[in-house]
């Protein structure tokens, strides 16, 4: 056991290293994010090829944990901590059950025939999300606002949660209320499915 | 992180001491640099790592000793509940007892069990800890005395502990017991549902506040929240006990059907980790409802931080209280007890806060206090109505639940 502690140590004292010589490399923010990122990377390839289920749906919570730190660096901290609630607390909960009920857990699920679908519909996703962050045309607030009003732009995102409220309910009124009902109707939906099995019980 | 720099003499100290160098002292948090700090320039990071994990030691160090004092606290207060002395050998009134624990949990044997998930069976404690130790960062203990003053705070606490869910379902699924599973998912049942009922609760006083931040919603209570959201209280203690898996809702461990649930399998410090969060909780807990719902800090004569921590062992003194006074729930009445009351009351709660809050946009002191009386009727009433209906439906089983355990006569 100490033998165990001793290596974890000295791996953890080499990763701290590494990280100190990163920052140090391309600062403080850029050391994060890339710090950040490359976990982030790392634990979603770790969904995909660890075999055992239920500890690819725990390196899928590090994910959302990861992406809820990139949030923060964006100073997004309303999205960070929804992130962390909605994802990390309540979709795995979810996910956790849906292996629960999967019968080989340690095993994983065999491959089928659709291997070669899959492949080419992830290729197909994955190069519209690349094509669409290379086209799109950044805003950078810095760009867009001389540094007098740097002070005005602090101010605002330190309010996230009222911007996103006024905007969420005034502008986009209409698509929030059709989430709320398509919400519902799952809950309805769900409820119906159990009293019928109750019904034939 | 202005808030930080600018907040706490400790942390600035530390980070001027090590980074005040020309480019940051003047007008910066530093203000005039005594003399060039230890890094050199592009350096400040560390510097500002430095202070913070040093604050961040002491804050956990001084939790954790009082963790400790909890323990005591409440072995001696259930004794007396009891009808017994409690821990009363080592030390002076027994005082040592937590650090005797402490070296008992330290010196056992650490088991892992065969047919265990090694990896998973060793990080569960930790995930069980974490969270605790998170809430500490948003917590305000003091005037001006915080980790961190974000603007979502109290949707970070709750955000934080919905993780714990994962952390009991891991232990309970990585030791390879089926006691230990089916704690577990007892354990992700019932803290899933009483999840809904306490951020509901907690909504109705964001509508007061208009913020998130726990600095704020301290500072926006002219009359204690405790008074003026009574039902929005009795939700939040009853569901956060649920949460924490204390006594009426301890289905999770309970001792007679499933041994102790998801940490049946751990011993040594491991147990001691997943004893520590289980304390732990209940101290961060009463630190948020002290914030939430009496001022937090906020008190004549006294420091403000004795106030605060004059109000958190109130709040665990109820805790206790209610611990030793009430007998376990059934799991069909603990799920029936979140969805079909406190569920409703907390919406109830939530649309008389919303229609007060619409009337009546800037309160004066004698409008708050009819606010008041209203909230304490509709509590009293709310409750009374909904035990009528429960007590009337919930006692006996509404439909036939397969027996969890089956225990094998001798």
């Amino acid at each position: 056991m100490t033998f165990f502690i001793l290596i974890v140590l000295t791996l953890l004292g080499w990763l701290a290293l590494v990280t100190v010589g990163l920052f140090a490399i391309v600062g403080f923010q850029d050391g994060v994010f890339w710090t950040v990122a490359a976990a982030s990377v790392a634990t979603a390839l770790g969904v995909v090829l660890i075999q055992d289920l239920f500890k690819a749906a725990l390196s899928l919570v590090g994910t959302f944990l990861l992406i809820a730190a990139l949030f923060v660096l964006l100073s997004a901290e309303f999205l960070a901590v929804v992130q962390v609630l909605i994802y990390a607390g309540a979709i795995s909960i979810l996910i956790i059950f849906a292996v629960l009920l999967t019968r080989d857990v340690a095993q994983g699920n065999p491959s089928n025939k659709l291997q070669i679908p899959a492949l080419i519909t992830a290729v197909l996703g994955l190069t519209a999300i690349v094509f669409v962050v290379l086209r799109t045309d950044w805003v950078v607030m810095e760009d867009v606002l001389p540094s007098e009003t740097m002070d005005r732009v602090e101010m605002v995102l330190a309010t996230t949660p009222e911007s996103i409220a006024g905007v969420l309910l005034n502008q986009w009124v209409l698509p929030f209320e059709v989430a709320s009902v398509v919400l519902l109707a799952a809950i309805l939906g769900a409820l119906a499915l159990i009293r019928e099995q109750e019904d034939d019980a | 992180m202005p808030s930080l720099l600018e907040g706490n003499a400790l942390f600035r100290g530390i980070y001027c001491w090590l980074a005040a160098n020309e480019g940051n002292s003047g007008p910066g948090p530093c203000g005039e640099a005594l003399r060039d700090g230890l890094l050199p320039v592009g350096w400040e990071w560390v510097a500002f790592f430095a202070a913070g994990l040093g604050i961040v030691m002491l804050l956990i160090n001084v939790f954790l000793l009082l963790v400790m004092l909890y323990t005591y606290m409440e072995r001696r207060l259930l004794g007396r509940f009891q009808a017994r002395l409690g821990p009363n050998r080592t030390g002076p009134f027994g005082l040592l007892q937590p650090v005797a624990d402490a070296i008992k949990l330290l010196t056992k044997e650490d088991l892992v069990p065969a047919g265990a998930d090694r990896l998973l069976f060793n990080l569960a404690p930790i995930a069980m800890i974490v969270p605790v130790l998170l809430v500490l960062a948003v917590l305000p203990f003091g005037e001006n005395s915080f980790l961190a003053n974000i603007n979502v705070g109290i949707l970070f606490v709750v955000a934080v502990t919905s993780v714990n869910t994962l952390a009991m379902f891991m232990a309970g699924w990585a030791s390879g017991n089926r006691y230990a599973m089916f704690g577990g998912m007892r354990a992700v049942a019932q803290l899933v549902s009483y999840e809904v009922p306490v951020v509901l609760s907690i909504v109705g006083i964001l509508l007061y506040t208009g913020s998130l931040s726990m600095v704020d919603i301290v500072e926006a209570q002219r009359i204690p929240f405790i008074l003026l959201q009574p039902l929005a209280f009795f939700i939040f203690i009853a569901g956060s006990s649920a949460e924490m898996n204390r006594s009426p809702f301890d289905l999770v461990e309970a001792e007679s059907e499933i041994v102790s649930g998801y940490h049946t399998e751990y011993s040594g410090m491991k147990f001691g980790l997943f004893q520590l969060a289980e304390f732990g909780a209940v101290l961060v807990t009463s630190g948020v409802m002290a914030t939430l719902f009496l001022k937090g800090w906020e008190g004549p004569v006294l420091p403000s931080h004795l106030w605060f921590l004059i109000k958190v062992f109130f709040f665990a003194f109820i805790m206790i209280w209610v611990r030793a006074t009430l007998p376990r729930l059934r799991i069909d009445q603990v799920m029936d007890f979140a969805w079909k009351f406190l569920f409703p009351l907390s919406l109830i709660n939530m649309f008389v806060t919303a229609v007060e809050v619409l009337v009546w946009e800037e309160p004066t002191l004698v409008q708050l206090w009819a606010m008041v009386g209203i909230n304490l009727l509709v509590a009293v009433v709310g409750i009374v109505a909904f035990s009528f209906v429960f007590k009337r439906r919930g006692l006996s089983p509404s439909r036939v639940t397969p027996p969890l355990v089956v225990v094998e006569g001798d």
